[in-house]
């Protein structure tokens, strides 16, 4: 019986957990991360297939998708970014609440893709900060599933208590 | 059927019609101020009730008459096409009369063909941008307008200020970017087609 005592044990320890404050904050929220679908081309349409049932995003809890900026916290920029739309995009992504993070799917999303026209973004990091890039044109739903996965990391190492106090840094391109 | 007789029929008494060639298919050239009757007199009289597209071409800077506006129409009687070709009078302030009176469907190819080119269409109930953005200073399918764009500033004042970005030439990178062709499909993607120089390295002399 000694051998599992490793972790938790409620008789000696009563019911009583003890852990850091950021480890709490952050297991609570990368396991429910709520994306808004920034569908703009094709990408959406791997984008849905990830959230239908074959490939199924909810096994990693985040599959509460929202069509509210207002709602959600994560926006997955699924498609081209065009300089008309790039307004739109950044508005969007100021009406939600913080913590937000942002996916660029694909390579539109990420560099402007095989678009190099005068219509077209190179890349929507030029208007808003990207935390995860995903490469292939369009994704596999595996390779989103893959990079949210990589997100959920990405928000475990946060210092989530020590950024409660900071002021949300405007975001400008170098 | 578009035989000669048709043709003879059609260009009868019609001083504001010569033919440019037959070779696809029938291609008229027609005068701008007989622009909008004619089309009627297509669709009422002659069948010819589908406008298939409405686009422009620019011949470049050094022609006499720079832009022509092309239209396609398609008769379901006839089963064939016939396109209009008409020179825009002015190569600096091009304008042609709009047909969106006679075919509703030309409305939006009209304000495309106007941004894109920069043609008026005279009378057109709403000319305004359809694809960039209504303050855009360029026409970008003109001859001398640049693949990758030339800088302004983007489109929202207050974005553009917060995130510091504007619209940017695109990167070539030697291209513009083509497909070999016949070959087989991991070659025929799109490569450039002078790979000597990039935007940091500059072309070799």
């Amino acid at each position: 019986m000694i051998s599992n005592e490793v972790g938790y044990n409620s008789k000696i320890e009563g019911e009583v957990i003890v852990t850091r404050a950021d480890s709490v904050i952050n297991w609570i929220r990368k396991h429910s991360v709520w994306p808004m679908p920034m569908g703009l081309a094709c990408c959406a349409i791997e984008l849905m297939a990830s959230a239908a049932s074959r490939y199924d995003i909810s096994r990693f809890g985040m599959e509460v998708m929202r069509f509210s900026p207002r709602q959600s916290d994560c926006m997955i920029v699924a498609g081209t970014v065009t300089y008309k739309m790039a307004e739109v995009v950044r508005r969007i992504y100021d009406q939600m609440g913080d913590p937000k993070w942002v996916v660029a799917m694909g390579a539109c999303a990420s560099t402007g893709g095989m678009y190099r026209s005068y219509a077209v973004m190179q890349g929507v990091d030029n208007v808003v900060p990207v935390d995860v890039y995903v490469s292939g044109c369009p994704p596999r739903p595996e390779a989103l599933l893959d990079a949210m996965m990589k997100l959920q990391g990405k928000i475990g190492n946060e210092s989530s208590v020590s950024n409660l106090s900071k002021k949300p840094e405007s975001f400008k391109v170098s | 059927m578009i035989d000669d007789d048709f043709v003879n029929a059609l260009l009868h008494e019609r001083d504001f019609l010569s033919i440019k060639h037959r070779e696809d298919c029938l291609t008229l050239n027609c005068s701008p101020d007989s622009l909008v009757d004619f089309c009627k007199h297509l669709r009422d009289e002659q069948t010819f009730d589908l406008l298939m597209d409405l686009t422009a071409v620019d011949h470049g800077e050094e022609a006499k008459d720079r832009f022509s506006v092309v239209l396609h129409f398609y008769s379901l009687v006839h089963k064939s096409y016939i396109r209009i070709h008409v020179l825009c009078p002015d190569s600096q302030s091009p304008s042609i009369p709009s047909v969106s009176s006679v075919f509703p469907a030309a409305n939006w190819h009209e304000r495309e063909t106007f941004d894109m080119f920069g043609i008026e269409f005279s009378e057109h109930p709403n000319l305004k941008r359809i694809l960039m953005w209504d303050d855009y200073p360029y026409f970008p399918l003109r001859k001398e307008f640049p693949l990758a764009g030339i800088e302004v500033p983007l489109p929202a004042a207050d974005v553009a200020e917060v995130t510091g970005a504007d619209v940017d030439p695109a990167p070539m990178m030697g291209g513009p970017f083509v497909a070999s062709g016949n070959s087989r499909m991991s070659e025929a993607e799109p490569r450039a087609k002078d790979e000597s120089w990039t935007e940091e390295s500059e072309k070799p002399l």
